[in-house]
């Protein structure tokens, strides 16, 4: 995992202030295709607050300010000319809790993103929708009842349903914040897996709580701490052999 | 294993008769029993105090319907004021009412949905956003005459409209506009937040996260407040009476710019009678009344059971 692919996505010098309060802090991290990116840290380190610039979703939230850059294929996405709308579409986004909408069925879930953004597409709804699934893992499961409501699936199904739907806008970036806290063991290790066989279309960046997660799951670690970056390296060297001392307080669980 | 003695058996039973007396002796002090006394009392007041206004409800709505129910037949329905209590019938009062409900539907409701929209989801906090609530908060709490006599000088004189269906309408969703901008919103704040975090990060517009998962999810309660606020639009008579809507009308409302009357007005006219033959005619205008206002509650109702039912927990 060493081959230095070209990075997707860049941060400068990324800092985000809720009024007085710095959240994160001069953050500078490349995020690459092909790989996944786990950010690990105690609560309230900034990781969730970081990947949300990512695909701009703090411009609804009153009060918040970004500052620095955010290369995507070299263009800074909080440029003057971007549409934050076209950034979203290019970088899709899973929650924490699963919130696929109540009032669709599978099918419509899956195929969202099409009827919010008009998007042309050559393929046939049921195309996409079958791709989508089966990239998500769950098509197996929910073929033959795409018309059902997402609320008769279960919370590991949601979840995978929220990826489907994601997947099917085609986003070169995949941001999964804290993804499988509201699941249980078996639901988060399909949904591990599914990281894994996603990896290679899709630069994958996720955020957890769980060290071991961030182990299993991505090539390359970044640890957070009070809004700073305070290491990044391939996952395997960052947890045997971190370089910082307050990388390895932390793996070796002496506090967070 | 040791064999359970004789010896034993008697100390366990002398065991549990002591803790018997024991409990007989902590068992009801007086101040408890008391403490019970008291309680029961109020539980008592308490459910007196609910069912002495359904009493005095029941009287009075049941004398009402008996007198009003004998009055009521076809002709009473599809008949025109009269002179002769007997001849006199309500069709222009119903029609009239009919036609205020569905402007006033038709203004209120766009008004409506799309002011709490921009306060719900579109406005930042500021001055402009707490002064727009505000006023709505107070315009909620202005007694419906005031409403009328705006209708009357806006829309019957400054914009020279008379007293006619349109005024009637505007003035009416005027009054109802404050408590629909106010149940929309409260529809609106039903939908989570995530899920219209969820729209945005697929690349939704505003716009159209509100229209494909806000506005459906919201939809049933927006036309239960919708329904609850045009039924008390349509029982208001004050504001109706001081635009100067007719009580004696010949003909049927015949376009947006014609005089009306309405059943509330008619009710007021006929109760002022002296005959107590009109006053039984304003009986049954009054179960014509209740009717309509029961159905639209019916509805509304329903329509709360049957959300909760389909949409389940969010």
């Amino acid at each position: 995992m060493t081959q230095a692919t070209a990075s997707t996505m860049t941060t400068h010098n990324l800092s985000v202030r809720y009024g007085k309060h710095l959240a994160v802090d001069q953050v500078s991290l490349s995020i690459h295709s092909g790989q996944v990116t786990a950010i690990i840290g105690p609560s309230g380190c900034g990781k969730s607050t970081f990947i949300r610039c990512l695909n701009r979703m703090h411009d609804f939230i009153a009060g918040v300010e970004v500052d620095g850059q955010i290369l995507l294929d070299g263009v800074d996405i909080y440029g003057p000319s971007v549409d934050p709308v076209s950034i979203r579409r290019r970088v899709g986004m899973v929650f924490q809790k699963p919130n696929p909408f109540p009032h669709m069925s599978i099918m419509q879930n899956v195929l969202s993103g099409f009827a919010f953004t008009r998007k042309r597409t050559s393929k046939s709804k049921e195309e996409i929708a079958e791709i989508a699934l089966k990239n998500a893992a769950l098509f197996d499961e929910v073929k033959d009842r795409l018309n059902a409501p997402s609320g008769a699936l279960s919370g590991g199904q949601q979840q995978r349903l929220c990826i489907a739907r994601a997947l099917a806008m085609e986003p070169e970036v995949l941001l999964l914040d804290e993804p499988c806290s509201a699941l249980d063991p078996i639901s988060t290790a399909r949904i591990e897996d599914l990281i894994h066989t996603l990896r290679t279309n899709y630069a994958i960046v996720i955020v957890t709580h769980n060290m071991q997660q961030a182990a299993r799951v991505s090539q390359v670690t970044a640890y957070f701490l009070s809004g700073k970056l305070i290491e990044v390296d391939e996952t395997r060297k960052l947890f045997t052999n971190p370089a910082d001392q307050r990388t390895e307080d932390y793996i070796t669980g002496k506090f967070g | 294993m040791a064999a359970f003695s004789e010896q034993d058996f008697l100390s366990t039973a002398n065991e549990m008769k002591e803790v018997e007396s024991a409990r007989v002796i902590v068992g009801i002090t007086r101040e408890e029993k008391n403490a019970q006394l008291v309680e029961r009392i109020f539980r008592l007041l308490c459910l007196s105090a609910a069912f002495l206004p359904l009493l005095i409800l029941a009287f009075l709505v049941g004398n009402t319907v008996i007198s009003g129910l004998e009055r009521i037949d076809l002709d009473f329905l599809t008949g025109f004021p009269s002179r002769f209590a007997s001849k006199a019938g309500i069709l222009p009062a119903l029609i009239g009412t009919f036609y205020l409900m569905l402007l006033t539907t038709i203004i209120a409701l766009p008004l409506g949905v799309a002011s709490a929209i921009y306060l719900e989801e579109y406005a930042k906090d500021t001055w402009f956003k707490s002064l727009i609530e505000l006023n709505v908060t107070n315009l909620a709490g202005v007694p419906s005459i005031i409403f009328g006599l705006l209708g009357l000088e806006l829309f019957v004189r400054a914009l020279g409209l008379g007293p006619s269906l349109v005024a009637g309408a505007l003035t009416l969703s005027l009054l109802i506009l404050p408590v629909m901008i106010t149940a929309t919103r409260e529809a609106l704040k039903t939908v989570p937040k995530n899920l219209r975090e969820a729209g945005l990060a697929l690349g939704g517009t505003k716009l159209s996260v509100t229209l494909r998962v806000v506005l459906p999810l919201a939809m049933s309660q927006i036309i239960t407040g919708a329904i609850l606020s045009i039924a008390r639009a349509i029982g208001e008579s004050a504001p109706i009476i001081v635009i100067g809507a007719a009580t004696y009308l010949a003909f049927l409302p015949n376009g947006l710019l014609s005089e009306f009357s309405a059943l509330p007005l008619q009710i007021f006219q006929w109760v002022e009678r002296p005959q107590a033959d009109f006053v039984e005619n304003a009986s049954g205008a009054i179960v014509v009344l209740l009717a309509i206002l029961a159905i639209f509650n019916l509805s509304a109702a329903w329509l709360r059971h049957h959300k909760e039912k389909s949409r389940g927990s969010l």
